[in-house]
């Protein structure tokens, strides 16, 4: 830790003071809502959505009793997990040589490039679902699985060339030269040089559109057939049409706890990779 | 060159999948036909027809409004955030400030549609999607503000804390004036997210409230018009608009999107 900052360390009482606000609205606002949805998935569903009185109904396992007994959740969130695996494949394809580009360009070109990138992602993110609906309606591809894929696709591609790009631009140039010296011909180059160095910014960017593809509900609503609804449809559903409230929160834990398996496996192979790494040099 | 050239395709083809469905969203916004399919003729009228639909007018206001006063609030609480967590070692408040930010929306969602409604008995409207904004706003803030603190050079407080600044003083007279790009571009960022928002906003805007995105989807769900393409044009020229000016004045704004 810093021995030196802006503020002395040992003030007790101004580390309170900003510190309290903060935490206080967050713990109220983000840290209790998410406990309470873990308790509102063993409630009963009140009549018009809501929770049923406790003193009634008392606790149940009813919600998940549901999940498990019909296979067609097990199901969704099986299809939700391979939209989101061809969404994040997709996007690498259409991303690797749009960053590969940006980093191999003169300096003064890249922001340039960059902002050419972000652009469009800066559209407001129903205006870039509706521009498929008018693209796809002509093709009859709309209200299709390939229509939403095409769609996770388009939304998402930015958060896949960034990191890629940050990460490809750190690369030294003579490691490539190096290996053109010894002979490796440019298939050899780019699969024994820059795609092991590129491993961990795909792998952020992997992570950055598979979870939030896992959560997309808008996507298949918008572009999607009525066979092509995703957890995120299911979760909305409840909430909002069906108004089975438990039923949404324990969709929605294991919505969660989808999220947080991702989020710890990109961790740790990303650990493995270092640790490998560091074995080596 | 054959391998330059290949990536130079393929780099096109990706930028063109980027902006052909974005172009022909504006160009058929200056089509003189109800079909989003084949060019008729040049026309202005389903501008004309924006300013003419108040339910769109009405929730455009609605979405500045709470932009506004969400991202002030979220650059408040959010800027206290990145200095806490750049000065002290915490545990809870990172946790707290990032998990928001890297978790699907529609998790947050629900469950402050669930906690608005079930534990506070709130009638959902203006006030629930102020907090719901503030709630997700607050850690890009907090990113981006300990980001600028990050990258300077710490001994500039040790300077004027030599020349006998007391902390306060070195707070307004250096680190303040030192953050302040990354507190406004924080700023800048939380207003977009919110003015943008349509997930969490759909689950905790109850029936009588609608934001701008709000009513784009409602409009998509009934009908497919060319009024669409105008809205989204008009919201595109304004996205620039505000890209230009924050990279003219907070060139931080743009570095904290990526």
């Amino acid at each position: 830790m810093r021995a030196f900052s802006f503020w002395p360390k040992g003030d007790r009482l101004t580390r309170w003071l900003v510190t309290l606000p903060p935490s206080l609205f967050l713990i109220v606002f983000f840290l209790l809502p998410s406990l309470i949805m873990v308790a509102a998935s063993f409630r009963a569903p009140g009549e018009f959505g809501g929770l049923a009185p406790l003193a009634e109904r008392g606790l149940t396992l009813d919600a998940y009793r549901f999940l498990t007994e019909d296979i067609i959740y097990l199901w969704i969130l099986a299809k939700s997990f391979l939209v989101a695996g061809l969404t994040t494949m997709f996007c690498l394809l259409l991303a690797f040589p749009v960053a590969l580009l940006i980093a191999r360009s003169p300096k003064r070109q890249r922001d340039f490039l960059v902002l050419l990138v972000i652009l469009p992602f800066a559209s407001n993110f129903l205006i870039r679902i509706y521009a498929w609906i008018i693209m796809l309606g002509p093709m009859n591809l709309l209200y299709s699985p390939v229509a939403v894929i095409l769609g996770m696709v388009y939304v998402h591609l930015p958060f896949m060339i960034l990191p890629l790009y940050t990460n490809l631009e750190k690369h030294d140039p003579a490691l490539l030269e190096a290996a053109q010296d010894l002979g490796a011909g440019a298939w050899t180059r780019f699969w024994r040089v820059t795609w092991p160095l590129a491993l961990p910014g795909v792998l952020s960017g992997s992570a950055l559109v598979f979870i939030p593809v896992l959560g997309m509900f808008a996507v298949p609503e918008l572009l999607g057939g009525t066979g092509d609804i995703l957890i995120g449809n299911l979760i909305k559903e409840q909430f909002l049409d069906n108004r089975d409230w438990p039923l949404g929160a324990s969709l929605s834990l294991g919505l969660t706890a989808a999220v947080l398996g991702v989020a710890a496996l990109s961790v740790m192979l990303a650990r493995r990779r270092s640790g490998k790494l560091g074995a080596s040099v | 060159m054959k391998r330059g050239l290949l990536l130079w395709c393929a780099a096109l083809a990706t930028y063109a999948f980027l902006y052909i469905p974005l172009a022909v969203v504006v160009l058929f916004s200056f089509n003189d036909s109800e079909l989003n399919a084949a060019w008729v003729g040049f026309t202005t009228r389903w501008y004309g027809h924006l300013l003419a639909n108040e339910a769109l007018l009405q929730a455009a206001g609605n979405s500045l409004l709470i932009a506004f006063v969400s991202s002030t609030f979220a650059t408040l609480l959010g800027t206290m955030a990145g200095l806490a967590m750049h000065r002290w070692r915490l545990r809870l408040l990172p946790f707290l400030v990032l998990t928001p930010v890297a978790m699907p929306e529609i998790l947050l969602g629900v469950s402050l549609l669930l906690f608005f409604r079930q534990v506070l008995d709130l009638t959902l409207g203006m006030f629930s999607i102020l907090v719901a904004h503030i709630t997700f706003s607050i850690g890009f803030v907090a990113i981006i503000v300990r980001a600028r603190l990050a990258g300077m050079d710490e001994s500039i407080f040790e300077a004027a804390r030599d020349l006998g600044a007391s902390p306060w003083r070195t707070f307004t007279r250096i680190t303040l004036p030192l953050i302040l790009p990354g507190i406004v571009a924080g700023y800048l960022m939380a207003f977009t997210l919110s003015i943008d928002d349509f997930v969490i906003t759909f689950f905790v805007a109850g029936v009588g409230m609608s934001t701008l995105p709000l009513q784009i989807y409602s409009m998509i769900k009934v009908a497919v018009t060319p009024e669409i393409n105008a809205v989204s044009t008009l919201l595109m020229a304004l996205t620039l608009t505000m890209i230009g000016l924050a990279s003219r004045f907070a060139p931080e704004a743009l570095r904290g999107r990526s």
